[in-house]
């Protein structure tokens, strides 16, 4: 593979790829049903057993 | 019952300990052997410490008791390994105020020259990369890793993995500062800024991150809660993208296994280029992304109410993913390096201000905290001081702006805006919650971290303005012609005019620095008149020999 190829190659599909990637990334933040989770998942932090909190 | 349970672990579990035993001998027998060889003083420095390692380890392996820590107490809590996260917050901060007091003599010397002492080791050229490699890599790498072995443990319900492996990183990783700081001193670097270890020390490295990546990992892996906390997204792609730079960046071959030097396989531009894709990446993902896992972890920790939107979180995680990675050529702007790199290295640090409100907004509704806890407050002006420096870092790498801004102290009161108020202040504030809550004690003394806040945030303030004068001083100076087209201004002149300059920096710098001894101290109180809880030894904790095994059920 020479330069340009590899240069061409990134211009354009590889960004492409990494645009989808990236779109399905924040679709998966937004989804409506992943919301219980995200919600259980901010607790997270809190709850921690043997602190007294 | 618990003497035979004993013995039938040695039977069973001694191929760890003998692999590590084994490991330890080989590598001190190949240090002698460079010692023995090397024309380096240095680098026989560098291979006693090695031995000295070696010899540590292999006495400690030996002394260690066979029985492996039980994974959960006698109440079913997971029996955390907290004793590694006590041993990271104490080097951090032992090494936060060795490195700020290097910065502190430094900005000295550019005061007054003659502080150099007219002595190699304590020259400028050599004391930088100790100031910088000790406030990045010895304090902030060990705030993040004591914090990444907590957050991880503390938001999976699991004990760190490993038993062995998280003490070799964390004792490895401060052989590695030693090995890198008298480097410098004695004159064994390859001169990439941020990255002046030598080839052996950057192997040692290798070995101690890839030891932290699987610890990190097999703790995911053997989480007992169902979602990876996004705190753990971002300790990981630190993880993962320091090693890929450093891997990256190092590729050098040693001119023989027993010379300190080496040369890269690179040269060039494509060096300069790789250099920065490292450089400006290590900002981004050891002074941001792991800094970033701190904030959403101890911010709502401490203000106990959770992040503001979990899933601006996971969108703020993605976008620094996708874009950080480009915005290195930005350092390289208006040199040989093509322009179309130059231009993408711009447009992605523009694309940088997507801004990360979340933490701030965590504390709406609760605003009141911030007067009456000093800690939280700590945390949240870091928070603001990542927006302004995430702020000013793109305009700064606007073409335009930079020809004004570029090698000038602007670029200075820049990275100190960033790393003294973010990275520095997340820390204080990480350290200020880790320290009560491992030693189950309330801090020693609110009042001293009032005193620290207000000490280090006068003194953040002198040095930033002082820079942004001296800055935009020097670059408009720099470009000034006389009417005959010649430059108006010689070098000298323009030293001269920095002085005054320089002086409010070394003052803004000594506040920092007296701030951070206050905070030491209010630590190492706090710590004294705590109590560390028993961890539970025992493999079998429903077992009949619990009490014996002296598992303590934490409070």
């Amino acid at each position: 593979m020479t330069y340009e190829q590899l240069y061409t190659w990134a211009g354009s599909y590889g960004l492409l790829f990494l645009f989808i990637l990236f779109l399905v990334s924040v679709a998966y933040a937004l989804w409506p049903s992943n919301k219980t989770k995200f919600d259980s998942a901010a607790q997270q932090p809190l709850q921690d057993d043997d602190l007294g909190q | 019952m618990a003497q035979a349970l004993n013995l039938a672990d040695f039977q069973r579990e001694p191929g760890a300990k003998v692999a590590c035993l084994v490991v330890a001998v080989l590598l001190s027998v190949f240090a002698l052997y460079v010692v023995s060889e090397t024309y380096s003083a240095t680098m026989q420095l560098h291979m006693y410490l090695i031995m000295a390692f070696c010899y540590a380890a292999a006495f400690w392996l030996m002394t260690r008791s066979n029985e492996k820590p039980a994974q959960v107490n006698a109440d079913g809590t997971p029996n955390y390994n907290e004793a590694v996260v006590r041993y990271g917050v104490a080097a951090s901060t032992i090494w936060g105020v060795v490195g700020f007091i290097a910065g502190l003599y430094i900005a000295l010397q550019l005061a007054f020259p003659a502080l150099n002492l007219d002595l190699p080791f304590t020259t400028f050229g050599r004391v930088r990369p100790l100031h910088t490699s000790a406030v990045i890599f010895a304090f902030g790498g060990n705030v993040l890793l004591a914090a990444s072995f907590y957050v991880v443990q503390r938001t999976c319900r699991a004990r760190l993995a490993g038993d062995i492996a998280p003490w070799f990183v964390f004792w490895g990783y401060q052989l590695f500062i030693v090995l890198a700081a008298t480097g410098y001193l004695f004159g064994v670097t390859q001169s990439k800024e941020y990255a002046e270890p030598e080839w052996y020390v950057d192997l040692w490295l290798t070995a101690v991150w890839v030891t932290y990546l699987l610890v990190f990992l097999a703790t995911l892996w053997k989480r007992s809660a169902p979602h990876i906390y996004v705190a753990n997204w971002f300790f990981l792609a630190f993880i993962i993208t320091i090693a890929m730079l450093h891997v990256g960046n190092n590729l050098a071959i040693p001119v023989s296994l027993t010379c300190p030097q080496s040369v890269i396989v690179w040269a060039g531009v494509q060096e300069a280029m790789i250099q920065l894709w490292y450089g400006h990446n290590a900002v981004g993902f050891f002074l941001t992304a792991g800094f970033l896992a701190i904030m959403y972890y101890f911010i709502p920790k401490q203000a106990n109410r959770p992040v503001y939107s979990y899933r601006l979180s996971i969108i703020h995680f993605w976008s620094l993913i996708f874009l950080y990675i480009w915005a290195g050529p930005h350092h390289l702007h208006f040199t040989a390096l093509p322009d179309w790199a130059q231009t993408l290295g711009m447009t992605f640090s523009i694309m940088l201000w997507m801004p990360s409100w979340g933490g701030l907004m965590t504390l709406s509704g609760a605003w009141d905290k911030l007067r009456t806890d000093p800690v939280l407050r700590m945390m949240f002006v870091s928070v603001a001081f990542y927006g302004m420096s995430t702020f000013e870092g793109p305009v700064m790498s606007i073409k335009a702006v930079n020809s004004l801004s570029h090698y000038t102290d602007w670029t200075i009161g820049h990275v100190h805006s960033g790393a003294l108020g973010w990275v520095g202040y997340i820390s204080f504030g990480a350290l200020y919650c880790l320290v009560p809550m491992l030693w189950r004690t309330p801090l020693y003394s609110k009042r001293l971290v009032e005193w620290h806040f207000w000490i280090s945030t006068i003194g953040i303030v002198l040095y930033m303005v002082a820079m942004w004068f001296a800055g935009i001083t020097q670059g408009l100076m720099w470009r000034a012609y006389d009417a005959l087209g010649f430059l108006q201004y010689s070098f000298g002149e323009t030293v001269e005019v920095l002085h005054p300059y320089y002086l409010v920096r070394a003052i803004g710098g000594l506040l920092f620095v007296i701030g951070s001894i206050i905070m030491a101290y209010n630590l190492y109180m706090t710590a004294r008149q705590g109590r560390v809880p028993a961890e539970a030894r025992s493999r079998d904790v429903a077992g009949d020999h619990i009490g014996d095994a002296g598992a303590v059920p934490a409070e």
